[in-house]
């Protein structure tokens, strides 16, 4: 009998193989989760885009649910999503800080003023610096932050209105209870 | 008009396939000559029309067509034409038009150069093909079309990604190809013995020719991709354990594994069904391979652009053809019965550890290309599995394998006797040793790695010259010219393969212990050595080509204490004009114990440029192994006993006498 | 300010530099273990080069990153653990050895394993039973003396 099951194991395997072929369909294998979610935002001091003489620490958002959205002029992808946060910022969902990566502090601020300012403040990360304490790999993304300043979500590339409705804003009424 | 007629010959070829199919399996079932008669010339037909298709392809690339949507994609009307002609594969759509060709070439080959097997197991590889050839035409009808037009037609084309146009990209699919799609020889064989329930030696004779044609095949087209990233992509790095790569290298493992298991069917009748199991995994290698390079699954340099219906279609292509091969295995396979016995030590028992320790080898290879599809699949995380891995599993894996590829050949079949093969190996075994351990001082730097290496490239090498000197002084014949004609192709043919394999090595040793490199920037004027050479930046200069804008920059090297410049090295920084990518062109001055290599990084202020400088020895030994080793493939293949014709004079006794 | 203003723009305006110009006095010490460092990391956004040869704007960041930390001390665990927390185990070539890697870098080995265990077994079987060699029908016997007399075979049709 065994002698029968053991020419079926060549089978056996590639079933086993299919079926993670087919979940591997439906993946992005060049997506790269964050490893911060669950995990407290790092803190960081910048200067502010349109006021360099201020500045803008995340702990100045303590207590609230916000989101912590990296763009900057020079990304195509970034003109996508913002009609989308500029929306959400008029009908004030939730509120959003920008951070500006690797950017110049005139195309940044003329880039705000083409295309509307959803942003209550855009922190001004020239260096990137803090864009690597994000893990930040690509522009847009976005980091969905708790009252306790706890990371709780990252949307990697553009946002979508699908992401939006079934991700993101979800979690944003259970963040604020 | 002619790209509606490629399209059309396709929809002919699809159903000369299905006729094919149909045909050579109700013959064969029912022993009708009638219908049998029939397969090679349906299968000449398909041919015929497939190759039309192509040309149909080609010519809407050679002459600028941009009414057709493929060729907007992917070429450009200032492109040299041998690239227009090669464009015609650069895209994913043409090169699974390529694959469908080389199916159908080998399908026609084996139509034509099979007149003395039995009738029904060729009619039944045949129809083999067949379904695999309906498969492929499908795909591309469905999914895939080559021959879709842009109206109105576009002014002027987006142009071949500058990276493939480049004379090794010319050559490494249609190679690549050709093997890939040859194991769906071994496979049809593979099949038609299970349908047919018959496996035996004279089987594995027939099968034997087709299979080590295809690896021959795909171990050119691997080396020549191998080749063409070292040249190309400006790092001098030759093989990155990429998943495409090892896609293409499972299917040789796997076939390497085959023809090995193949001689021991062919010459004892034993390990039938699992030469058999072999042929549909090779096979079921190179189509998976295909799922994995255009379904999007894995991250890869060489991914085609993605489309998850394509992945679909393929997949559940797989899962008819690998599926139901497998499961005919499973139910047919339990009558083989055991072959023959032998004993501990013999040629097969030396054959089947080879089987083992490839097989092993291939798990391993495919596990670490797998394992982050897997992960990511159960939601456990994303990780990366690349060269540091493989570089720790696959050489321990190899490393006895080649050791008793060595000698392998020595032991006789059934039962072979240790002390008389370690007599007459015991000379090249101390050679091999003392050389080993001794010539890295001389090469420079004593390592245990690079020691290891020699010395298995050593032991191969004296032991191969060993053998055939003790095959030719001990052989019947009188004078050396006849001995060496006494002896069959295929055992010069394994030997030279054998080499090719220790030439391999020692590249790959000498490489990786003794390369050095300089990562600099210079100014005009500036020197920087290595190894023993001088190199003096001269500074660049602007060059036009046909369809780019080249930065050449400009090098003299002389040897260190002389003030002879013996050579020029112009590495370039190309700029395409249609699509505006900047392409680095290495320059490199080959040679037999080490290779030089120039190529330009980015300009930095003033004249200054940041230049890598490579010194590389030994390194074109690698891909001279790897010629090596296709050239005895070839060799065997040549062998007198497959051109026997049936009605054989000999008695049938003579011809199973030499290994 | 306006200087200090005028020359970061000036440094952000020129373009991207191979890793030979990152640095205007590179250390050869701290290159060679950012090369080796480097060559077992994984950039992510060109994500089929190593982090030592990819000229993505990130990739250069990066390696400043690292070099930074190099002339800090810092040892390899560390710049690796430093990377592995912001961009997770995909940065790694090299997967770690954790429970669920257990598997890939385990697997070869276990597998070599029941490689030789099956080797064995076959060697055992194949000794220990040789098969007999079937008795030969009369037809066949007469056939076998006549070709060994030395008789051309007849021309057969068995498909």
């Amino acid at each position: 009998m065994i002698r029968f099951l053991k020419f079926g194991v060549p089978l056996l395997v590639f079933g086993i193989l299919v079926v993670f072929l087919a979940i591997g369909l439906t993946h992005d294998p060049r997506e790269v989760p964050s490893p911060l979610i669950d995990k407290p935002a790092p803190r960081f001091q910048l200067t502010r885009l349109e006021a360099p003489q201020r500045s803008f620490s995340p702990e100045e958002m303590r207590g609230k649910v916000w989101l912590l959205n990296v763009w900057a002029s020079w990304c195509v992808s970034c003109r996508v999503e913002h009609p989308l946060l500029v929306d959400m910022a008029r009908k004030r969902m939730v509120p959003i800080v920008g951070l500006d990566y690797k950017d110049q502090r005139p195309d940044g601020m003329k880039w705000l003023s083409t295309h509307g300012d959803p942003y209550l403040v855009s922190a001004f990360d020239d260096e990137g610096k803090v864009g690597i304490d994000y893990g930040v790999y690509g522009v847009p993304e976005t980091f969905v932050i708790d009252k306790q300043g706890v990371i709780r979500y990252k949307q990697i590339g553009p946002i979508t209105q699908e992401a939006l409705e079934r991700k993101i804003l979800p979690l944003v009424r259970k963040l604020n209870g | 008009m002619i790209p509606e007629l490629g399209h059309f010959a396709l929809v002919v070829a699809l159903a000369l396939a299905l006729a094919q199919s149909a045909f050579s399996f109700v013959g064969a079932a029912t022993g009708r000559r009638a219908l049998m008669g029939t397969s090679r010339s349906i299968a000449t037909g398909q041919f015929v029309f497939v190759a039309g298709a192509f040309a149909a392809l080609a010519y809407s690339f050679v002459t600028s067509d941009f009414s057709v949507v493929n060729v907007v994609q992917h070429s450009n009307s200032k492109l040299p034409w041998y690239y227009r002609f090669a464009a015609t594969w650069g895209s994913h759509e043409g090169s699974m038009l390529l694959w469908t060709l080389m199916l159908a070439i080998w399908t026609f080959a084996v139509a034509a150069f099979s007149r003395h097997l039995p009738e029904r197991l060729v009619t039944r590889v045949i129809g083999v093909m067949g379904l695999v050839s309906v498969g492929f035409l499908l795909f591309i009808l469905l999914t895939s079309d080559p021959f879709e037009r842009l109206i109105p037609a576009a002014a002027e084309g987006q142009d071949l990604n500058p990276l493939l146009q480049d004379p090794g990209m010319v050559a490494h699919p249609p190679m690549l190809y050709t093997g890939y799609v040859g194991f769906s020889v071994a496979f049809a064989f593979a099949i038609a013995a299970l349908l047919e329930g018959r496996f035996d030696a004279a089987w594995a004779r027939w099968s034997r020719p087709w299979t080590t044609a295809a690896w021959c095949f795909l171990t050119v087209g691997i080396m020549m991709g191998s080749i063409w990233a070292y040249y190309e992509l400006g790092w001098g790095g030759w093989w990155f354990w990429d998943p495409v790569e090892n896609a293409s290298f499972m299917p040789w493992l796997a076939g390497t594994a085959l023809i090995h298991s193949l001689a021991v069917t062919e010459k004892r009748g034993t390990f039938r069904a699992w030469t058999v199991l072999l042929a549909i995994v090779a096979f079921s290698l190179s189509l998976v391979g295909t799922f994995l390079v255009r379904s999007g699954v894995l991250t890869s340099v060489h991914a085609f652009a993605t489309d998850p219906r394509r992945g679909i279609f393929i997949l559940l292509f797989l899962v008819l053809v690998i599926g139901s091969s497998l499961a005919l295995f499973a139910w047919r396979a339990p009558r083989v019965g055991l072959g023959s016995s032998f004993a501990p030590v013999s040629r097969e028992s030396m054959l089947l550890a080879n089987n083992v320790l490839l097989a092993v080898a291939l798990a391993a290879v495919m596990l670490g290309t797998l394992y982050p599809l897997f992960l990511d699949a159960l939601h456990l995380g994303k990780i990366s599995v690349g060269p540091p891995y493989f570089d720790a599993v696959f050489f321990p894996l190899m490393a006895p394998a080649v050791f008793l590829m060595a000698i392998g050949p020595v032991a006789s079949w059934k039962h072979a006797a240790l002390p008389d093969m370690w007599m007459r190996m015991r000379w090249a075994f101390g050679i091999a040793i003392v050389t080993a351990f001794l010539l890295p001082f001389v090469l420079g730097r004593w390592s245990p790695l690079v020691a290891f290496g020699l010395w298995l490239g050593l032991w191969v090498v004296a032991a191969t010259i060993a053998q055939v000197w003790q095959r030719l002084s001990s052989a019947p014949q009188r004078g050396f010219a006849a001995r060496v004609r006494a002896q069959s192709l295929s055992w010069y043919g394994m030997h030279c393969a054998h080499l090719g394999i220790a030439v391999f090595i020692f590249g790959v040793t000498i490489v990786e212990g003794y390369a050095t490199e300089r990562d600099l920037r210079m100014a005009p004027g500036e020197h920087t050595a290595i190894a023993g050479y001088d190199f003096e930046f001269k500074g660049t200069h602007e060059l036009p080509g046909p369809n780019y804008t080249a930065v050449q920059g400009d090098f003299d090297v002389r040897r260190v204490g002389s003030s002879d410049v013996f050579l020029e090295l112009h590495p370039q920084k190309r700029t395409y004009a249609a699509s505006g990518q900047t392409q680095t062109e290495a320059s490199i001055d080959p040679g037999l114990t080490r290779d030089l290599y120039v190529s330009l990084g980015e300009p930095v202020e003033g004249d200054a440029w940041g230049v890598r400088v490579y010194y590389k020895p030994f390194v074109d030994w690698i891909w001279g192994g790897c010629a090596l080793m296709a050239l005895g493939g070839f060799l065997a293949l040549c062998d007198r006993r497959y051109r026997l014709k049936r009605a054989a004079s000999v008695p049938a006794g003579a011809a199973a006498a030499r290994p | 300010m306006k200087a200090i203003l005028a020359a970061l723009l000036l440094a952000l305006a020129m373009p991207a530099f191979g890793q030979a110009d990152e640095v205007a006095h590179p250390d050869p010490n701290v290159e060679r273990r950012l090369k080796d460092l480097g060559e077992e990391l994984r950039c992510l956004v060109c994500q089929n080069e190593t982090l030592a040869v990819s000229q993505a704007p990130l990739a250069l960041d990066l390696r400043n990153e690292i070099r930074e930390m190099i002339r800090q001390g810092k040892t390899d665990d560390q710049i690796r653990a430093y990377l592995v927390a912001r961009y997770g185990d995909f940065v790694l070539y090299k997967p770690p050895f954790k429970p669920i890697t257990v598997l890939l870098w385990v697997g070869p080995f276990a597998l070599l394993a029941l490689g030789i265990g099956v080797m064995a077994v076959v060697l055992a079987r194949r000794r220990a039973a040789p098969v007999p060699p079937a008795p030969a029908a009369d037809a066949q016997r007469a056939r076998i003396a006549s070709l060994l007399a030395g008789e051309p075979p007849a021309r057969g049709g068995d498909g």
